[in-house]
């Protein structure tokens, strides 16, 4: 018999039972709540009169709808600012620890839920949110569920599921210089494609992945769902014992000793099994760059826009407004924005900042933003003067949320705008109506913001 | 949730790979903190001309013409025909609400993105996959035919056409039985609490360090 994937092993530890009819009821350890896809799930509960399973494995911030800028104004958007009010009040009434908008430690979902210590190895973590794949890259199964899910976990700590397949992407060799876990995950979505994982639990492995940071690795189990798999997972080694080590709500003393071994366990078996296996060459990788309206839609800087003879690509062309043959490098920008759940944790700030210090941003460029991704790693990044490094480049120093990732709160592109962006999905809209997106890394990113347009970062590009 | 009833329902074809649920419902419209409502706005970019807000009385709204959606012999459509990759994407719980508060009842595409395809069985929605060949056979009826309607049986997993030709469709049992029954998922899983209770209590002995925050 083959051994175990780290899937089957987080699988089976969350195992309440088996319904008989191909689905199981698996155990949550955690349910992390926002605004947007919670307050239907408290109507449910209040509608049906059921109390929370277990309180204290769930925890709430509001993210999606928050000002970035003069917060202490309140939110301006009366609809926006009911969502969050509401958020308010139903954690008030079901007494569910919520980091409020005026808390320090607020921030996006899923960069606050890791740096917490409130996501652990060998949870099992859900949320409305389908970015919830991020938490994977702590040897924790998780994955986004839909608000009727998310009311089904608070009244009954479980969820029925079906047990998906086992899919190992083994990247080995090493990324180059200047090349980011970033450039990674979208060379992988343009190889396997949007629905490459679809039915699968992607397991990432190999050299090239154990060398990467642990922000590194949120980045790529963050996007594991635009390569169409729910989770995203890589096994638990010392980077992520050394993480965790010492966050807010990490076990301490004895616990941690005990908690520390039984970590030690999360990996898959030499001899596991995977349904499908991928292999990547890291040293293949060059800086990517997204040019249409899906992220698999996507080509190393150096390239150009595809042909295709069939004419696939036309709708996403036309909405880029770009055309086959053009050369990533001609693309010109209007706007930058560097965040989300993606990509605003401490070491994407610090590769930004790495290439913008001591230089402007392009008159071309009408607006470049960094939107931290919580309380604390913008309170780090001013300690280590990134924010001053980004203001005298002339980029904005926001406060944390989702911001123009998804542009529900005033962060927006206005139609035509075409922007290069650090988050994760490129959807026509997806920024604001009629905005173009790029998706690219943090470094990327803010070279775009220096020149106007797309210079490959790992070259001599500012000469 | 209500019982799937069969049904017969004019098809509307979307001819179009990988929409994402931004698509389905942009995200002004996940402001709100109701479940019912999102119809009007669904595919909202694509349907009207203007840009749309929240609350906004859409009946008076410049329509997109060439939408499919907007055409005529589309307009009592309730079942949508589409491509691969349909819902990926946020999770947003919206599009399956949009799509049933339209009228949509059924959704047939070439795959379904996981979450999405999850969310539909929640919502009395029932997505059917069928492969590449059927889907094309399909848009190139529905596109020949103004009016050309499917009826829906669940029970039997069958598509028929008015020429009485049958379309077999694959679905796994559990969920069949969802939406022919219009299950209570939360109180069939609550039926399980004692077990879940015992679940609980070993598996806090052995991970004790996850209940004490």
């Amino acid at each position: 018999m083959s051994g175990k994937t780290l899937f089957d092993k987080l699988w089976k530890s969350h195992l309440v039972r088996e319904n008989g009819d191909g689905t199981s009821l698996l155990y949550i350890d955690r349910q992390l709540i926002h605004e947007v896809t919670s307050p239907q799930a408290f109507d449910g509960m209040r509608l049906t009169n059921r109390s929370l399973w277990r309180t204290e494995a769930n925890v709430a911030v509001p993210d999606h709808n928050i000002p970035t800028k003069d917060r202490d104004k309140g939110i301006e958007d009366p609809i926006s600012k009911l969502q969050v009010d509401t958020l308010d009040k139903n954690c008030d009434s079901f007494q569910i620890k919520e980091f409020k908008m005026s808390d320090p430690n607020q921030g996006i979902v899923h960069v606050i839920g890791p740096e917490q210590g409130l996501t652990l190895p060998g949870m099992a973590i859900v949320c409305g949110d389908s970015h919830t794949s991020t938490h994977g890259a702590l040897g924790a199964l998780a994955f986004g569920i839909g608000t009727s899910e998310v009311e089904h976990v608070l009244a009954t700590q479980c969820l029925i599921q079906q047990k998906s397949k086992n899919m190992l992407i083994k990247v080995d060799g090493k990324l180059k210089q200047g090349i980011t876990a970033k450039d990674l995950i979208l060379f992988i979505i343009g190889k396997i494609g949007t629905a490459g994982g679809t039915g699968y639990a992607i397991e990432f492995g190999g050299n090239a992945i154990k060398a990467l940071s642990m922000e590194g690795r949120m980045t790529v189990c963050n996007m594991t769902i635009e390569a169409g798999a729910r989770a995203g997972l890589i096994a638990v080694d010392q980077t992520t014992l050394d993480y965790v080590n010492g966050k807010p709500f990490s076990p301490k003393g004895e616990l941690w000793e005990k908690a520390r071994e039984y970590w030690k366990t999360l990996q898959s078996d030499e001899d596991a099994a995977f349904d499908k296996t991928i292999e990547i060459n890291a040293n293949d990788i060059n800086p990517m760059v997204t040019w249409g309206t899906s992220p698999e839609l996507v080509v190393d800087v150096e390239g150009e826009i595809p042909f295709s003879a069939n004419r696939k690509f036309q709708p996403a062309l036309d909405y880029m407004g770009l055309e086959m043959g053009v050369p990533i490098k001609d693309i010109l920008l209007d706007k930058i924005f560097i965040g989300s759940c993606t990509n605003s944790r401490i070491e994407d700030l610090r590769e930004a900042a790495k290439v913008v210090e001591g230089k402007k941003i392009a008159d071309s460029i009408k607006l470049a933003m960094v939107v931290p991704g919580s309380g604390p790693v913008k309170d780090q990044a001013e300690k280590e003067g990134l924010d001053k490094i980004f203001l005298n480049a002339g980029f904005e120093w926001r406060e944390p949320g989702c911001s123009m990732c998804l542009a529900m709160n005033a962060d927006r592109l206005e139609s035509g705008e075409r922007c290069a962006s650090t988050s994760n999905r490129n959807f026509e809209g997806r920024q604001g109506q009629g905005g173009r997106t790029h998706l690219v890394s943090p470094a990327m990113a803010a070279a775009a913001a220096i020149k106007g347009y797309f210079v490959n970062v790992t070259t001599n590009w500012n000469n | 949730m209500e019982k799937f009833q069969t049904f017969t329902g004019v098809v509307a074809p979307l001819n179009r790979a990988n929409i994402d649920t931004d698509a389905i419902i942009p995200k002004q419209f996940l402001k709100s903190i109701h479940r019912t409502g999102f119809g009007p706005n669904l595919f909202d970019e694509w349907r009207y001309l203007d840009h749309g807000e929240p609350g906004q009385d859409c009946s008076n709204r410049p329509l997109n013409q060439d939408f499919v959606l907007n055409q005529n012999r589309y307009k009592s459509a309730s079942i949508l025909l589409t491509r691969e990759n349909f819902g990926c994407g946020s999770s947003r719980e919206h599009a399956p609400w949009a799509l049933s508060d339209y009228g949509f009842k059924t959704i047939i595409a070439e795959s379904f993105a996981d979450i999405f395809y999850n969310n539909c069985f929640k919502n009395g929605i029932l997505p059917i996959t069928l492969d590449e060949e059927n889907i094309l056979s399909l848009f190139k009826k529905t596109e020949s035919k103004p009016g050309f309607a499917l009826m829906v049986n669940l029970d039997e997993q069958s598509l028929i056409d008015p020429s009485g030709s049958t379309l077999v469709f694959e679905l796994e049992k559990f969920r069949k039985d969802a939406l022919l029954n219009g299950l209570d998922e939360i109180g069939l899983t609550l039926s399980h609490a004692a077990v879940i209770r015992v679940f609980e209590t070993n598996y806090q002995k052995k991970y004790p360090w996850l209940f004490t925050t």
